[in-house]
């Protein structure tokens, strides 16, 4: 099964910057079906984290608001190249996905 | 001295088609290529591949930013699986297309001469589809788009250079194509060359026009408004209802015609799609 992560992550200078791209429909659960009329139920991530050598660099917790397949990118201090980050996210219906990536 | 003038009579009747022809395919091309360098003489040639960022710098830093990480990178990765799956009957895409890894986007849409019509990429993928049993993709968006989109990918560099053929099927869709982009349609009356070639760089209402030169050559395009990947055709319908004119149907003749001709104004130009537009 593919993974839903997409991860790019570069240092320089010190400072890693982080890329991800998710896939994930981010249904906000107020859309309705056009053919039905019914309400397409809420399917949206939650929270995302990262970690690095054990260390929780990201938490983000995410809502409605955010959209489809979305792009998160952040900056942390500590870390080298060639380390490894796990890159995780869980939505409401309780699945979840995790990817790990090494810095270049 | 009756049969003179009826031989001079015939020969002028003859002559008069020719002499009533406008211009050709390779004298509308420098025209249309002309109109545009002219009007924006700051904007390299290969640059126009680039659509609206070519022209407009403040999306152009937006878009370079989005390119980072594109989001038709899924698109990709999801083309690549379907167009690696074998079919039921132990074929793949791959045999209807056996050159995709060299490049073959910028060969379509082509005048297929036995048939006396103009081939797409997304006609060629349902082809594919149909000629090994297998059902074919809906029009303008998902597997299509997905396929149409790895296969552009794979294409990244190449040069089009659409053919018209001296044959008069051809040089027919050629110029009905030519009709669709200059003729005035819909409620709000207006032509595609009205907003993309005479209105190119200026705003309708909130958005920049973009110019007709380079148009095809970043399909399918993820495409900011639709969230979505989706092919030429999705944006011609999507057009057609902005003038508020009826759609034509996806790959209908009409449309095929206008990509025909549409993609043969932008030769000399490199592939450059997948991309991302507004």
């Amino acid at each position: 099964m593919a993974k839903s992560i997409k991860v790019r992550a570069k240092v320089n200078g010190g400072v890693t910057t982080v890329k991800t791209l998710i896939s994930h429909p981010m249904e906000t659960g107020l859309r309705k079906n056009k053919k039905t009329g019914k309400k397409i139920p809420a399917k949206f991530i939650q929270e995302v984290t990262c970690m690095h050598n054990g260390n929780n660099v990201l938490t983000a917790n995410w809502g409605t608001a955010i959209s489809k397949n979305p792009y998160l990118s952040f900056k942390f201090k500590g870390a080298k190249s060639g380390d490894t980050l796990k890159i995780s996210w869980m939505d409401n219906t309780g699945k979840s996905d995790s990817v790990e990536a090494k810095i270049k | 001295m009756k049969k003179l003038a009826v031989i001079v009579s015939v020969i002028c009747m003859l002559a008069a088609p020719f002499v009533a022809q406008a211009s050709s395919p390779e004298q509308d091309l420098k025209n249309f290529r002309k109109y545009f360098t002219d009007r924006f003489p700051n904007v390299s040639f290969q640059d126009f591949a680039n659509g609206v960022y070519a022209v407009d710098k403040g999306h152009r830093e937006q878009w370079e930013a989005f390119e980072e990480f594109p989001p038709y990178d899924i698109a990709i990765d999801k083309g690549k699986e379907i167009f690696e799956k074998k079919f039921a009957n132990g074929k793949s895409f791959a045999n209807c297309f056996p050159n995709y890894k060299k490049g073959i986007r910028q060969n379509y849409p082509y005048f297929d001469s036995n048939k006396g019509e103009v081939v797409t990429l997304e006609g060629a993928i349902n082809a594919c589809l149909a000629a090994n049993g297998e059902k074919p993709f809906k029009w303008k968006k998902g597997p299509i788009a997905q396929v149409s989109a790895y296969i552009a990918y794979q294409s990244r560099g190449k040069t089009f250079n659409i053919k018209i053929p001296n044959d008069p099927k051809a040089m027919a869709i050629y110029e009905r194509g030519k009709k669709h982009f200059y003729a005035k349609r819909g409620q709000l009356n207006m032509s595609c060359a009205d907003c993309h070639q005479y209105n190119s760089g200026n705003l309708i209402r909130a958005n920049t026009l973009s110019p007709a030169l380079g148009h095809p050559t970043g399909f399918p395009v993820y495409r900011n408004k639709w969230a979505n990947l989706g092919t030429l055709d999705r944006r011609y319908g999507g057009c057609n209802k902005q003038v508020r004119a009826k759609p034509f149907p996806a790959q209908s003749d009409e449309y095929k015609a206008l990509e025909y001709f549409e993609t043969y104004m932008s030769n000399g130009l490199k592939v450059n799609g997948p991309s991302i537009r507004e």
